[in-house]
């Protein structure tokens, strides 16, 4: 049967991932704890299970390596092999590498060997085994040699053999198949009728194969039994002098003598219905096929057995296997699946119920209980809605663990010592936010380990514990999630940051600014305060970066710090990006969605706090602030309803820490929308995030107002200096 | 139709399996572990049981130890899936009821040939 | 007309032969054009769109297609033909095409009417005659023939990949 085992390669390039997940995992925990034996067993079973599914789909160079990765381990599970932390360090850089390589694999790249081999020499050297010893087993049977020539085979199977499972009837045919078989089953261990024992096979058979085959061809039909039977296999003729002593013992030490009378006299009434006579020595041929005979021991078995399973499911264990995911596919609980069938059951008695009532007649009665119907059916649906979005809701557990190799890895590179705390892990968010989450978050842990946390040195010298401590938190907070990354490092210093937004131009020497809005401007482009760039952060990517990604998810960050306790950045992030709260807006027929999240206020604009910068720009005066106005029809070429400013609305939004108005004709309902992608047939348009379907059948575009505000021309929002873009007019006045 | 239960804790070795067998005419049920395993072999009866030896939760030889004492299974060709470098296993697995063995990496073909050793 | 084509499509999807490859016709300017008829998804009348924001001329803008979006192209547009007002003729073909980095998208075309469909043989194809400064010469595949005349078959993937 040839078969494709390709389409299997995705699930098992998932698990491995996963697999390795949970080796690094585990292999973390042990850095710190004592080893315990589930850990140990948990990244050995990873082990095993990325190197059978290698092999069995053919990817040699992956279960090569992985073989002395689980050879190693196997010693230590067994308290052959210490595992200290230069052994931790090895495995740990074995599962970075078999990512790498297993990365390479499911993208079609060619892998680089290199590592693998170096590792792989380092477990051999910890082996003290040659390096060819680990090369697997090759399995091919040994090839058919010369002519058709006789074996005699002895096989004289325990009593307990069926117990095993194996059928000495089956073996015999399989024997058949290799070539003409002369069969002779031996009798004379069979008891006295009412001595017999259903579950013991008393038989014995002396078979003569005329085949071209190998020794080792036989004796893999009775690999599974060498230890439950005797058995001989020859050339040169049947040993017959040890089987008769051996059938004799048999018979002599275990079947006592019964009733002469009753000896053999089983011809007809064996228990088993017999179709071929048994005698002392019964001679069947066959040719290539056995005809079915009645040795088959049928049991019905009466005696039944207490049951204790002996190794029940430990909650480590579970958690284990709850915390490993994937990111292409997700796994969904079965209650999740259940609250939604339950769901849909209400649903359809709903729709049951006012399909009923529209049949009927209407009177004020029924409008009243359609009006019920309807209420019940909007309860439904959002019952329906969230149960949706759980099945998309994960821990954040998930990315929370990436940070502990991190910290690891870093700190030790850095000669910091480190303890990272989590918090909050079963704090749950929407896939797809927790994929984009990650880098940013990356980016703000590195800047703790990096700036944040001082050296041992340093800490001791300020009079603190001299391991630092970065927690990541969790929690749910309304419609959001909030992540903390909190350090007790040496804080931001705000009088750095003030120089150098200075040197920037960022801001002006004489500007009056609080701490809080001088620690904001961290957040600006092109800003980094490293004396030193080191391998870990500073380089380059900034933290404007950081504050855009997570801005583009709909999400804020924030930051506080105290000098020399520390300092604790504040991610607030939607809980899903498939739904969102949108402002309907209206600039001539066409109508945008403006996420409320992002809307300050909306007001109605008084010309007289309208000024107009260069024939560019107009700002409004709001309450002391310059706010940018943005027209929206102008921007996008529409055709506007509104000839002046006072005609239309303007909605307020906060971009980039600044502000900015969208001028539009007017505001429409406020409404839930669910966001639908529009590159997925189309491309990128700057200034939309995605589109929605409207209650009447259309699509609506849903505003990327930072994304506007670009497209508009506007820079440098919110500290002090706006700028349009094209013609770098900068207006420092203001 | 035979009906085979397929234990293994991971997906893809276990959809492989399964995958091979069905085509080869199997009805074939699948258990992530020993303890869904046995579950379900006490819920409806097999005639043939394949399990992988390392698992969570409950491993392969205490799984066959445990199916191997039902009067269900006293007889049901029990067989594991090892790897070259668990030999020892195979006799621990003997011990504990097993009809035989599987040794990973093996082809459809490989497997299919040996569930005919003792399924027919 | 619409609805008969449609499912004329659902047949012939499934009963695509290996030799013969069927392909829907519609006119543009009298001018029958033609597309793989593997390609087409279905037809649909034209129902408005909500306009994109600087897009190119020839996008007429989104449409919802039981809950997805999907972009319409005015196809006298992209071809550079003067466009004529929309009647009750007037149709959207949605096409699926695939972009240069194989991913599979949707896209309609507006068109004044949808003609008919023809099975042509490879060899009834020609290439179309060069015309070294065409814009549009990358749009089409080749050239067939139909019983009213000359078929222009239009290539999917060139003419719906926007730059």
């Amino acid at each position: 049967m040839k078969m494709d085992l390709s389409q299997f390669y995705q699930v098992f390039f998932e698990e491995s991932f996963e697999g390795l997940d949970a080796m690094e995992a585990e292999l973390l925990r042990l850095s710190n704890d004592t080893p315990d034996v589930e850990s140990i067993n948990t990244i050995f079973r990873a082990a095993h299970s990325i190197k059978g599914g290698s092999g069995t789909f053919g990817f040699e160079k992956i279960a090569s390596f992985t073989h002395v990765v689980e050879t190693y381990l196997d010693l230590v599970r067994e308290g052959k092999r210490k595992l200290a932390t230069e052994q931790v360090d090895l495995l740990l850089r074995s599962v970075d590498c078999l990512r790498d390589m297993l990365t390479a694999l499911s993208q079609n790249q060619t892998m680089d060997e290199s590592r693998a081999i170096a590792l792989k020499a380092e477990f051999e050297s910890l082996l003290d085994e040659p390096p060819t010893a680990n090369s697997t087993e090759t399995q091919q049977l040994a090839k058919p040699q010369g002519s058709k020539s006789s074996w005699y085979i002895t096989f004289i199977p325990h009593r307990e053999i069926l117990l095993t499972g194996n059928e000495p009837l089956y073996m015999l045919q399989e024997l058949a198949q290799l070539g003409e078989v002369e069969v002779v089953v031996n009798t004379q261990s069979l008891p006295a009728l009412d001595l017999i024992d259903v579950e013991s096979c008393y038989f014995s058979w002396q078979i003569e194969l005329i085949s071209d085959c190998s020794e080792s061809q036989i004796k893999e039909i009775f690999e599974w039994v060498e230890d439950d039977c005797e058995i001989n296999i020859s050339r040169q003729g049947f040993q017959t002098k040890d089987t008769k002593t051996q059938v004799t013992a048999l018979s002599s030490s275990q079947v006592k003598p019964a009733d002469e009378n009753t000896q053999f006299s089983i011809e007809p009434s064996e228990p088993t219905k017999s179709e071929t006579e048994v005698d002392s020595h019964t001679k069947i041929r066959t040719d290539k096929q056995l005809a079915e005979p009645a040795t088959k021991v049928q049991a019905s078995p009466t005696q039944s057995t207490a049951l204790v399973g002996d190794s029940l499911t430990t909650d480590k264990a579970k958690q284990t296997s709850q915390k490993i995911a994937d990111a292409s596919s997700i796994r969904v609980s079965i209650d999740k699946v259940d609250s939604l069938i339950n769901m849909v059951g209400e649903l359809v008695i709903t729709q049951a119920m006012l399909m009923q009532l529209s049949e009927s007649e209407f009177d004020n009665k029924v409008v009243k209980r359609m009006k019920q119907g309807l209420a019940q059916l909007e309860h439904n649906t959002r019952e329906l809605q969230e149960s949706v979005m759980r099945i998309r809701m994960l821990p954040i557990s998930f990315v929370f663990n990436r940070f502990v190799r991190l910290v690891r890895d870093s700190s030790q590179k850095l000669g910091k010592k480190i303890e990272l705390v989590l918090l909050g892990e079963q704090t749950e968010l929407d896939k797809t936010v927790m994929e984009k989450i990650s880098d940013p978050m990356v980016h703000l842990v590195r800047n703790s380990v990096d700036h944040g946390i001082e050296s041992p040195q340093e800490r001791m010298a300020a009079g603190k514990s001299e391991i630092g401590k970065i927690t990541l938190n969790a929690y749910h907070q309304g419609g959001n999630i909030v992540i903390e990354i909190i350090d007790d490092g040496r804080g931001l210093s705000t009088e750095k940051i003030r120089q150098k937004a200075i040197t920037n131009g960022l801001i002006n020497a004489t500007d009056e600014l609080t701490d809080e809005q001088i620690n904001l401007l961290i957040f600006e482009p092109g800003f980094s305060t490293a004396e030193t760039v080191s391998d870990l952060s500073g380089r380059g990517v900034g933290m404007d970066v950081v504050k855009s990604n997570i801005q583009a998810l709909n999400g804020a960050v924030d930051v506080e710090s105290t000098p020399n306790q520390g300092t604790k950045f504040k991610v607030r992030l939607p809980l899903t990006l498939a739904i969102l709260d949108g402002q309907l807006v209206r600039v001539g027929q066409h109508i945008y969605i403006i996420p409320l999240v992002n809307i300050i206020e909306s007001l109605q604009i008084n010309p007289t706090q309208v000024s107009n910068i260069g024939g560019q720009l107009d700002v409004l005066d709001l309450r002391g602030e310059y706010v940018p106005i943005v027209r929206l029809a102008e921007v996008f070429a529409h055709q506007s309803d509104s000839h002046s400013l006072n005609e239309g609305l303007l909605v307020v939004v906060e971009v980039d820490s600044g502000k900015a108005g969208i001028f539009v004709d007017d505001l429409l309902a406020q409404q839930q929308v669910v966001i639908k992608s529009l590159e997925a047939n189309y491309c990128k348009v700057e200034g939309i995030s995605g589109a929605t379907i409207l209650g009447d059948g259309t699509v609506s575009l849903i505003i990327d107002v930072v994304g506007l505000v670009k497209v508009a021309g506007i820079k440098n929002l919110g500290t002090g200096n706006i700028t349009i873009a094209e013609h770098s007019t900068s207006c420092e006045s203001l | 139709m035979k009906k085979i239960l397929a234990v293994d804790d991971s997906a893809s070795m276990r959809q492989m399996v399964a995958f091979t067998l069905k085509k080869a005419g199997y009805d074939v049920q699948q258990a992530k572990d020993g303890v869904e395993a046995l579950d379900m072999a006490q819920n409806s009866r097999f005639d043939l049981v394949l399990s992988d030896v390392n698992m969570p939760n409950m491993d392969g030889i205490s799984l066959i130890r445990n199916l191997r004492a039902l009067p269900d299974y006293k007889y049901t060709p029990l067989l594991m899936l090892t790897t070259e470098s668990g030999l020892e296993k195979k006799s621990e697995g003997k011990a504990a009821g097993a009809t035989g063995w599987i040794v990973k990496p093996f082809n459809p073909d490989q497997l299919i040939a040996t569930i005919g050793k003792v399924l027919r | 007309m619409i609805e008969e084509i449609n499912k004329k499509l659902e047949q012939l999807n499934e009963s695509a032969s290996e030799d013969l490859n069927q392909y829907l016709s519609f006119f543009i300017n009298d001018e029958e054009y033609a597309v793989d008829i593997l390609r087409v998804q279905e037809i649909r009348c034209w129902e408005g769109a909500t306009v994109i924001p600087n897009s190119p001329k020839y996008i007429k803008g989104v449409m919802n297609l039981r809950g997805t979006i999907v972009p319409v192209m005015d196809l006298r547009a992209r071809l550079s033909i003067e466009e004529r007002p929309y009647n009750a003729m007037t149709v959207v073909i949605v096409l699926k095409f695939y972009t240069v980095k194989d991913s599979a998208k949707i896209s309609g075309i507006v068109v004044d009417a949808v003609a008919d469909v023809h099975a042509l043989k490879a060899q009834d194809i020609q290439p179309a005659p060069e015309l070294a400064c065409n814009v549009n010469a990358a749009f089409v595949k080749g050239l067939g023939r139909s019983e009213k005349g000359a078929l222009i078959l239009l290539e999917p993937d060139a003419l719906l990949t926007i730059q």
